[in-house]
Parts: C-alpha cells; structure tokens; sequence
C-alpha cells in the first residue's frame, strides 16, 4: 500500500504496543522527524516504561511538536495513541500550526504484538493490556476521520506493514518550483472591458482555445515569453461582464496561462451555486442576472462546470522558491504555505477586528502592518487609490469596478501596469479614491514608518549583510543605541546611514612616531592590493549629508512632511546643527551647489546621501574641547612655567649630584612646558570661530548612494572627482578633499606620497585616509578595512597626550592592540552599506533602521578610544 | 603639580627640620603614579621656600589595567598638572613625619603656630571661588586665588576652572598639611585615582577634630563620595563623546535634575503633580497602568502603595536610571504578591513596543518636553495609537509660569534637557489635536498654585478614549 503524506503534515501513528510502530516510523521518517513518548520518557526519567511521569513526558511530547511545526517540520508521533483524548490534543496542535493530521493505525493481530512484546525483556505487562489497547483501537476506528484526520490509513496484517511505501506529497498550494514570471492581476470584479485591454497591454495574445473550449468559443489569452497571469480572486459580482471574466480566466487556467486564487465573492456565489441561502447582497444580483440571462438548456450544465472551476481553486499559492505569495485578502507568514480551515478564511477575508466602521463596513486589521515575512504577498480585496506597499506586500486591488483602475504587478519586475475603468460600475459603500487633496498624501509604507516597533531593534540582533555575511549585535549595546537613538537622533526617516569607525594603520617604528603611511600601504599590499588613495584627513566633525532636489523629492523618498529637503547628522545620528534654521540655510547651500554643477541631471536622482567632515572641531565639539582639550591646555600652561621657575631658582642655590639630580628633572620639565604648547598649538589648528555660513567648511568625500544606487562599485577616485566638482561651485562652504592614488608596489610612488604626508602634518594637518582605491576590496581572508589612518605626529598629542613624543612613553604606547578596532570597522562598514542597499531597494524603513542602529550599537563597543 | 610651602617665621629654614627635608639636597620619591621630588629654591633665615613637585605618570596610571577600553580622558587629562588626590597621597608618603608632627631636632618648634603660605599650582575648583573660600576661611586661612583663561585665543570659551591657589595662615605645619590632604580632593571634578575605600575612611579620619564644625561639611563629605560610573554609562558615553549634553554627564546631571527641583521645591511642585496624576488615575478606575518615563520611580512607589493598581510597568529609556528605580524600590526585597504587581521595562516612547498594549491607564509625567519635537509625531502615534490605553495622564511644564523665576525667565527652560517647554495655549492645542486623531476626548487640569495671568506652573491633560472602561 502506498500512503500519501502532505510534506508538511503531523503524521499520528495508533497502535497497541508491540505493533511495530517505531519500526514503521524508522523505515520511513528520519529519525529527528520521529517523536517517541517512550522516549520521553526516559529523557526525564531515565526509565523509557516508566508509567508514572506518562503525563510529564506529553508534556514534553507536545511541546516539541508544537516548535516543530511551528517551524514548517513534517512530525510523527510515535505513541499508542489508541485513546480519543490522547489524539484530540494532537489534532488540535495541527489545527494551531494550519497542518493536517494524518493518522496511521496499525491494528495487527493481538497474536502478533504479544509475541513482539515478549521478545523485549524490558515489557513484562500482561496480555490484558494488549487486549485493551486493540478494543480501544477497533472502538476508535471509525471515528478518526470525525476527530479532524485528513488521511487516514489502516493496516491489518504484518506482510501489508512491511510493503507500505511512503510518498510525500506537496501541498496544492506549494509552487515553490514555479518561477514565473507572472502578472498578479488584482479584483475584476466582471470588469471584462479593462481586463482585455490589461490583458493585451501586458502582451498577451488572445489565441484558439487549446482542446475543448466553452461553447462559445472564447479565445484563451497566452504570453508568447511564456508569462503567466495570476488572478488574485473575486473576478466575480458588481461589474458588467461577470460570465465573460469568468470564462476568460477559466479558459487561461486550463489553457496554462493563468493560475487563480479564489476570493470572498467567488465563494459566495459557489455557495449560492450549490444551492446554499446566501443573501444577495454586494453585487451578487449582477452575478445572478447573467446567469439566469443563459438559455435555459445549458444554464444548469454552465452551473455546474462553473461550480467545480470554483471549487477546484486553492486557498492561495507560495511561488519562487517562497519569494512570492498571492492570495486574494493576504497571507500572514506562519500560514504561508500551509493548509487549514483558518488559512483559507485568512486568504478569502483577511483579518477583522470584530468592529464595524461608520459605514457599516467590518473593520479590517491590517495585517500587513505586522508582517515580517521573507516572500513577498500580493493581494487585493480592499480598494486602494493606488497599489499599495507595505512591509513586503503589496495591495493590487485598485478598485476598477468603482471607477478607479485595474492594476497588474509584473513580477520580479516589480511594475505596475493599469488600466483605467472605463467608468463607475458601482458605488463605492466606503469612499476610497483620494479627493482631490492640494497634497499627495504619504505612501501606507510611509505612514507606517513613522514609528518603528522596539522588536526589530532591542535584544541580540543578527543582521544579514552582502558584504560580510551576519553581523552580531549584543544585546548590551542594543540597549544603549535605543536610548541615545530615542533621546538624541533624528528622525529615522533621514538616518539612512551611519558611518563607521576606522582603525589606524599598525603602528610605527621609526623615530619619534607612532604611526606613518609605510605601514598603510603595507597592509593593503600584503592583502594583496595594488593601488590605494590617499586622502588627506580634515580634522572636524563626522557628517552625514543627506540632500533632496526639492520637496517634493523629499516627501516622496524620506516621507518629510513639513517641508525639510535634507538633514546634517553626526556619527551618532544626531542632527548636527541645533538651531533648524541654520540646517536649512547649510543645506541649501549643498542643494544649490548640487543644482549649479548639474548633479541630479548627471546621476539621474532627485537626492543624494553624502559622507563628509564638517569643520571647524569646534563648531560641534566645542564642549569636548573646553572641558577636555582647552582644560589640559589650561592646567599645564598655568603650571609647568611655575614648576620650571621654582626649579631654576632651586638650581642656582645646589651644587654638585645634587644639582645634577634637579638638572635632569628641569630639562624633562622644560620639555613638557614646550610639549604643553605644541599641544595648545595642535588643537587650535581645528578651532576657528563661527560667525556665518562662510566659516563652516564641508568637505564630502564619498558619494554614498543615489536614488537606485549605492556607489560601492565606483572607486575611491570616481567619488574625489565627482564631489570635487560639486565643490567648485560653492568654494565657500564646500571643499574638496585632495587625494593621491598610489602604487603600492612602486617605491617613488609612495614615497612621494610619504612626502605630502610629513608636508602636510607638519603644517598642522591631520594626517591621511589610505584606501584600497576600490570601495570595497577583498583581501586573503574576505573584506578587508575599508580604509586605515596615518595621524601626524603633533595631532597625536592630542589623542595620546601632550608628552607622548618622549622615547620613554613611544616605546610604552607602541604595544596597541588593532584587532578589535578593526573587526568593528568591518561590521559596521558592512552594515552601513547593507543599510544604503535596502533604502535603494525601497525596503521598509524598519529594514534600514535595523542596520543603523546596528552600527551605533557596535559604536557603544569598548574599544581604546585613542584608536 | 607644584606645592610650595613658605614661611617667614625666623629663622626661616627651621622650616626644613620641620619637613625632614634637606635644604642642600633635591630629593626624589617613588610613588605608584610617578615619583615627588623635593626642593627650596630659597632657604635663608628670613624667608623659605619648600617645593613638592608632582611628577605624575600621565601614561603609566593608565597602562596595565586591561584592555586600554576606557573614554577618552582616561588618556588626556588634567592629572599631570593639578593638586588632586594625588598630591594627598604624596604628602602623606613624603611628608609622613611633618604630617604626624614629629621632630627629631626641634621638638618645640612642632607645636607653635608660625607664619604659613601654601600655594598650589594649579588647584581645580569645582564651585569657584566662593567655594574655595568657604572652604579655607572658616578654617582660618587668608586665601588668594587667581583663575587660569581656558584659552586666550578664544575668550569667548570662558575661563577654566584652574586657579594658583595661595592659604596663608598663622598655623602648625601639621594641620596646614592635614588641611590640604583632606581638603584639595575636594574641589576636583575627576574621580579620585588611587584612592580606594580603605584610603577613603584614613581620608576622613583624618579630619577629626575639625571637620565635623566645619560649615561646608555635608558639601565636602559629599564630594569624596564620587558617582562610580557603571559599564552602561561608559557604553553611552563612548556615543555621546563629542557631544557632551550636560545630562548625559552624570554628575552635571544630577546638577540639572537638582537645579529644576530646587527651582519647584518651594512650591512642593513635584509631589502636587504626583498627587494630582494619582487622582485621575484612581478617578478613571484603571487598575493596569503603565507609568511612561517613570525615572527613578516617584510615582511608581506610590502606584505601589495602592492596592488598586493590580499592575503597575514602569518604562524607561534609561537602563540606568531602571536600576536606580529598581534599588530604590527595593525590588528585590519585595514579598511575591507586592513584586507580582510591578514590573520595569526599557523601552522607548518613539518605538511602538507592543508590551505596553492594552493597559487601562498611562501616566506620562514630565516627559514629552524631554523629546525631539520632530519625535512628537512618533511618541504621539506609539502612546495612543498602538499602546492605546484608556486613559493618559500626561504632565508638562508651563512656560509661561517660568517667569515667576528670576533665574529661569522667559527665554530660559527648566533643564538643559527640555528639548522645548510649550505654553497653554501650544499645549492645549497640541492636545487637542491628539485627542481628535486617536478618538480621545482630553481635559486639563493645573497643578501648582495658579497665577492669573500666566497660569500653573504645571500643565496637565488627562485623555479618555471613547469607550474605554467605565469610571
């Protein structure tokens, strides 16, 4: 006997003991598919026949089964099961998970499971057990299909156990090996006019019907590149032309053009179909006339094969490889795929809240609100003005009977095709085309992101990236990214990008120095990377730019809505200027020098996120520096003359190893009053005071992203060039960064770049970024840093403090640890990229969000801040 | 760091037996943070000059404790150039026997008071000048103090918190050195290195005697008692480096929270507005309520008293200030059926968090003025769209009321956190425009005495959902 399983199933074997149930279940079930109440049994018991804990060990039986399941996993349950009250708890478990139950009853001989019995020493019950067991069983028998089982199979005799095979089954709705493309053509509703204009326009040809067609001959609609149309449901009801959508669609389904799902009306006159009372409400009349319009011999015949086309037509489908979902009102993800009473209403109806709205309308709850699920959902059933995203689903349904439009998604094109409704069919019960509003109102996906859930931030997080595969996010620091992104951050809407932190090279040898270029340009080499780009390091803030063309483009792409065009933030998300004024003065000076060097025509975008310094240091790092760097300047300005006085003075008055004992200590306090003002002289070089625009400088140097693009795949002498221009057209406020590219294998090459280096520094700059001169370079072991800092010997002072120059304490700070800053800078950099991705992809902002607050999570890391 | 003790009693270098410090010799001492030397550059009969120069080990006192994962001014700092807990430990090491009066040669000499000047390059005083005197007068000491520029090239930075400090007295040279051990700790704002628990209690004994009448003796007590940051602060500090808000800082924290409290606390404001939250969510019959914000747990320790509350949440952003809420409710100690009532959760209030779903009532007291304004829309839409409670009680300053306060006036806010503080009417509106998007009704009530003209110095609204739970 061959029994089919659906692949996703709770497959409930009944038997009495020594049936041969964990035999059967062995031969056909992995062993991790197979749960055994004997065996747990001994799990807790460390007995497998202990009788005693039989309670426990269900509990434990049905507790796996239930995380089984719930993750999508064909289950067996190997117990006696011969009990209705043992089996009810297990049908009801398949019903939560929309699985169907399967039962196996083995109900052999008495003869033969004593006899089995026996020959285990460790089953010593009497034969009165066994007997019970099977009258249990036989009494059971003819009940197990009234309990909720879908398949039921019985062997009698031991020869028939050993040949049964096992085949699995899919479901009726997996299609997972189905890869399109396709056409999701949303609500008809006998709108035939429209839907053979959509038909066409999306190219597909009305041709013979293949084989029997309907009486009258209607032409099937095939796609020559081999598209199919899938019907989202309620073709039926309302419209004008009910009988011709139907045969339209029927004709494609046979024909192999086309696959349908049903809808709430398709089911409703199914049921009027079959004779059932249902009220004729919703447009069913228009449905009935049509049909009571056929001549009166062939009504009941075109009755019938159109009851069994509805009945035949599956709740809803998962395509390409679960990338895609159609179903008629939706599909939540847990139901995806599966099969159950509540799954077919779920995809007929949807989800309400049980209330009713001032229309008398139930009101929906919108499921996709909450969904997070992988496969995209393309639905229909409530008319929207347009199609309608929101967290990977989209609502097609455009309301063409209503007078609005009849909307196709190509897919994995991911375009809308429409068609006008010729005019209203009916009236809406719920007015659902926008009035004429002087603004177009946010998108739903848009309007959903204006508060973004605490569950896809807070606890440990694990974020997929392209470039690096998962980044791991403690849950430590989630905690304390949600309380500086809550209090301080700006809206997440803008934050679509945090940079990340970067390490500098490995330390210096030489004399006097902590760091030089030669050990940058000898990491990229030994990772086996020819040319880098030097750029040269401004001492400011970190600032992330983001710029729109106007207003529009910002309403459009960020959801603004009182009238911001972009944001300035910090590395931490925190919008940089305080005073909003100021921020938008700054940004139309960047939007005006982006408009004058033509830069929306050229990169074909209305927006733009750059990464840049802004400076002066002081403009934003003004407390730092007076509680921090001003103060030292201060303390030791104000003390170490005094010290170096009093010691001068003590000198004239000792003599011999005395004298020589306080020389030694005056010339090291000497040296530390002439290293404090080296120090003061550093950190003045990035201070200036800011009166106007014109004080503020900008100096972007990468091109992030664009609409449709993030520039990961242009090198670092693309992004110099293309901002450089920007900057030509606004020298006062915008500057743009010099840079060499250099050949790491050429020795004149570096050198002259280890000469602009120390020429640089020595006239007070910070130092440089060494880059591999692609953005992101693969070395012997994956990605590699995407850029390493060489620091001048006087900034130094001011991250190792003012008399970190003596040998003494060079030898001492020369012994650092990178790997941490650097393993850091890799995740974060992963996930600033995979963030610009998603928000190019037009993913939900919760997806974006994600990977922003990943990288100021891992900013909140422990790691030697002098890095 | 350089101390210079001088005196003009006669003969002057008496001074050096007093210090058991050679006048001819420079002498050097190991200490765990660097090494002291000692000096005179004048030693003659009329006047003497003693030296103790700090030479402290900016690099060293940082090294060999682990991974280097600390902030930034663990690196950079003041240390090397001022009197700090370092020099405490220094006088007492080197000057051990000065310090205990003792000594050898004159004997005599230990108990008579003799003209005294100390001056400390550089001494850091938190609580200027006045502090500084009030520490050192009552004790006896003339004092000089000139204030270092924190940067001269930028006056508009202000002036540091630096001064060359001078005492002069008429004293023994053992309490002048008592003085200054006990004293100079005081007025720095870093964290005492080096200085554990067991130094601490050696610290104040050694005040004995004189501490205890000493009029800024609570303030100077307090101030051994420094904030030990946690690993959380540190984490949030590491993201907030260069842009210090002043609550963030611990310490400047609690300034602030003061300053708002001690600014309200003639009008016993703050257990008014307790008062007046609690009475409307006793009026709306609620018994699940979350407090939004609850801080350190004010009003939760009311809730708590009240067994109609079966369910109290408290959320706050703040981790840390949950486990201060957390300490302060004894939580821990709690009987079972009294913990089962109460639970704290961190969470934000521009994240929709669906734990906070289906309460009867929200308390939101003092809070939305600490929001972004742009945030607004989310805390409006994560309150009373999603967690969508019965009734929200919600507390927030009155601007207008500020001018009643001399120092706050109305250009001013409460707290250097208040993102914004609305007047009636821009509060009233707001409200209203809340309640009609969420199907609210919203009332208002005043909390604190009312003036005419500018009304209470706190403003509340309670909203009541349609349909909610019957009062």
């Amino acid at each position: 006997m061959t029994i089919n399983i659906p692949k996703l199933s709770l497959v409930v074997l009944v038997g009495p003991s020594g049936s041969g149930k964990s035999t059967f279940a062995r031969r056909h079930f992995k062993p991790t598919e197979i749960l055994s109440s004997d065996f747990c049994r001994g799990m807790i018991s460390d007995d497998e026949n202990d009788q005693t804990v039989t309670r426990e060990a269900f509990e434990v039986l049905h507790y796996v089964a239930a995380k089984r399941l719930a993750l999508g996993r064909l289950t067996v349950i190997d117990a006696t099961n011969v009990q209705p009250e043992a089996r009810k708890p297990l049908v009801e478990l398949a019903r939560d998970y929309h699985v169907l139950p399967v039962a196996v009853v083995l109900d052999l001989p008495e003869r033969v499971c004593r006899d089995r019995n026996a020959a285990r020493g460790d089953r010593d019950f009497g034969a009165h057990v066994i007997r019970n067991q099977r009258s249990q069983l036989r009494r059971s028998l003819r009940d197990l299909r009234r309990e909720g089982f879908r398949h039921v199979y019985v062997f009698h005799a031991p020869e028939q156990l050993d040949a049964a095979v096992v085949e699995r089954t899919p479901l009726w709705n997996d299609k997972r090996d189905d890869h399109g493309p396709f056409d999701l053509i949303g609500d008809v509703h006998g709108c035939c006019d429209e839907l053979e204009t959509l038909l066409l326009r999306l190219g597909y040809v009305p041709t013979p019907a293949p084989g029997v067609a309907l009486a009258d001959g209607a032409p099937c609609y095939v796609h020559p590149g081999g598209r199919r149309a899938i019907f989202l449901g309620d073709l039926v009801d309302r419209g004008p032309r009910v009988l011709d959508t139907l045969r339209l669609v029927k004709t494609m389904v046979e024909g192999g053009s086309a696959l349908c799902v049903p809808g709430n009306h398709d089911m409703k006159l199914l049921d009027k179909l079959r004779g059932k009372n249902v009220r004729i409400t919703h447009g069913l009349a228009n449905t009935l006339a049509e049909i009571d319009a056929l001549p009166d011999g062939t009504r009941a015949s075109y009755c019938n094969g159109l009851a069994s086309f509805l009945d035949a037509l599956v709740s809803h489908y998962v395509l390409d490889d679960g990338k895609l979902v159609a179903a008629h009102a939706g599909m939540k993800e847990e139901m995806q795929g599966r099969g159950s009473g509540k799954v077919r209403a779920f995809a007929l109806y949807g989800e309400t809240t049980g209330e009713t709205d001032e229309f008398g309308l139930p009101v929906r709850f919108n499921w996709a609100s909450e969904y997070r699920g992988r496969a995209l959902v393309v639905y229909g059933h409530t008319p929207v003005p347009e199609p309608d995203r929101l967290n990977n689903t989209v609502n097609v349904d455009t309301g063409c009977v209503f007078g609005g439009k009849l909307t196709a998604l190509r897919y994995p094109e991911d375009e809308f095709v429409s068609v006008p409704a010729a005019r209203v069919y009916c009236e809406p019960s719920r007015p659902f085309l926008a009035t004429a509003e002087a603004e177009p109102p946010l998108s739903t996906q848009q309007a959903h992101d204006q508060t973004l859930d605490a569950d896809d931030v807070l606890g440990k997080r694990i974020i997929p990236t392209r470039l690096r595969g998962s980044v791991t996010i403690r849950a430590e620091n989630a905690a304390a990214a949600l309380e500086v992104m809550s209090r301080f951050a700006a809206d997440p809407r803008w934050l679509i990008y945090l940079p990340p932190t970067m390490s500098p090279c490995e330390t210096s040898r030489e004399e006097g120095l902590l760091e030089h270029p030669a050990e940058a340009f000898a990491y990229y080499r030994d990772e086996g990377v020819p040319r880098v780009v030097c750029e040269e390091k401004h001492m400011g803030s970190r600032a992330v730019v983001v710029a729109c063309r106007d207003e529009a483009a910002a309403r459009e792409r960020f959801g603004a809505t009182t009238g911001e065009c972009g944001v300035v933030v910090t590395r931490t998300g925190r919008r940089f200027f305080s005073d909003d004024a100021l921020e938008r003065a700054f940004l139309n000076r960047v939007r005006a020098a982006l408009s004058a060097s033509d830069f929306w025509t050229r990169l074909d975008s209305a927006w733009a996120c750059l990464d840049c310094e802004l400076m002066p240091w002081s403009a934003k790092a003004q407390e730092l520096l007076r509680t921090q760097y001003a103060a030292v300047g201060s303390a030791g300005s104000a003390a170490l003359p005094r010290a170096v006085g009093a010691l001068a003075e003590a000198a004239a008055r000792l003599a011999g190893d005395e004298r020589a004992k306080l020389a030694e200590v005056e010339a090291k306090y000497r040296l530390r009053s002439d290293n404090i003002d080296r120090f003061v002289a550093a950190y003045r070089h990035y201070c200036w005071t800011v009166e106007t625009l014109d004080d503020l400088k900008l100096a972007p140097f990468h091109l992030l992203a664009v609409e449709g693009r993030v520039h990961t795949d242009m090198d670092h002498a693309w992004h110099m060039e293309t901002l450089a221009e920007v900057c030509r057209a606004d020298p006062g406020l915008l500057l743009a960064t010099r840079y060499q590219v250099v050949d790491v294998t050429d020795e004149a090459s570096q050198a002259a770049a280890v000469a602009w280096w120390h020429d640089h520094t020595a006239r007070g700059g910070e130092g440089m970024v060494v880059k591999p001169l692609d953005f992101t370079a693969k070395g012997r072991r994956g990605l590699i840093q995407p850029a390493v800092k060489c620091r001048g010997r006087e900034y130094l002072r001011i991250i190792y403090g003012p008399d970190y120059t003596t040998s003494e304490n060079l030898e001492r700070l020369r012994s650092r640890g990178l790997g941490r800053k650097r393993a850091l800078a890799i995740g974060e950099f992963a996930l600033g990229v995979e963030g610009l991705e998603r928000f190019v992809r037009r993913e939900p902002l919760r997806r974006v969000h994600e990977c922003v607050f990943g990288v100021l999570a891992l900013e909140s890391e422990p790691v030697d801040p002098r890095l | 760091m350089l101390l210079t003790i001088t005196t003009t009693h006669r003969p002057a270098d008496d001074l050096a037996y007093l210090l058991h410090k050679h006048p001819a010799r420079f002498q050097s001492y190991d200490l765990s943070f660097g090494r002291a030397h000692v000096f005179y550059p004048e030693a003659t009969s009329e006047r003497c000059r003693a030296c103790l120069l700090l030479d402290v080990d900016a690099v060293g006192t940082v090294r060999g404790k682990g991974d280097a994962e600390g902030l930034l001014d663990q690196y950079v700092n003041d240390r090397p150039y001022v009197a700090s807990s370092f020099l405490s430990v220094a006088l007492s090491e080197v000057f051990g026997s000065a310090f205990q009066g003792r000594c050898k040669d004159r004997p005599e000499l230990v108990d008579v008071p003799i003209p005294l000047e100390a001056r400390l390059d550089v001494l850091p005083v938190r609580g200027g000048e006045r502090f500084l005197r009030s520490v050192f007068e009552p004790l006896g000491y003339e004092v000089e103090a000139q204030r270092h520029p924190l940067d001269e090239r930028f006056p508009a930075w202000g002036e540091s918190s630096y001064y060359s400090v001078a005492v002069r007295a008429v004293a023994k040279l053992s309490d002048l050195l008592t003085h200054l051990y006990v004293l100079v700790p005081v007025f720095d704002n870093a964290k005492h290195y080096y200085v554990g628990e067991a130094e601490l209690e050696k610290l104040l004994s050694k005040g004995s005697g004189w501490l205890a009448s000493h009029p800024e003796r609570e303030e100077i007590t307090r101030r051994y008692l420094k904030f030990q940051p946690g690993l959380y602060r540190e984490a949030l500090a590491r993201l907030v480096r260069e842009e210090t808000t002043p609550d963030v800082e611990a310490d400047a924290s609690t300034t602030c929270e003061r300053a708002e409290e001690v600014l309200e606390r003639p009008l016993s404001l703050h257990e008014q507005r307790i008062g007046t939250v609690l009475a409307a969510l006793r009026s709306s019959g609620a018994t699940r309520v979350l407090d939004l914000g609850c801080g350190e747990g004010k009003l939760l320790r009311e809730l708590l008293k009240d067994a109609r509350f079966e369910e109290i949440v408290g959320v706050d952003v703040s981790i840390r200030t949950l486990e201060t809420a957390r300490e302060r409710l004894k939580l821990d100690r709690l009987p079972e059926r009294q913990a089962a009532r109460i639970k704290l959760l961190h969470s934000s209030l521009t994240y929709r968090d669906r734990r906070l779903a289906g309460f009867d009532a929200a308390a939101v007291v003092e809070v939305v003025e600490h929001l972004e304004p742009s945030r607004l829309s989310a805390f409006e839409r994560a309150v009373f769209e999603f967690a969508r409670p019965g009734t929200v009680v919600l507390t927030t300053p009155n601007r207008e009321y500020n001018v009643v306060w001399e120092n706050v006036g109305l250009e001013t806010l409460r707290h250097a956190d208040h993102r914004f503080e609305w007047t009636r009417d821009e509060f009233q509106s707001w409200a209203e425009g809340v309640a009609a998007r969420h199907g609210y009704s919203v009332r208002f009530l005043a909390v604190g005495p009312v003036d005419e003209k500018l009304g209470p110095p706190t403003q509340t609204a309670v909203f009541d959902r349609a349909g909610a739970l019957p009062r």
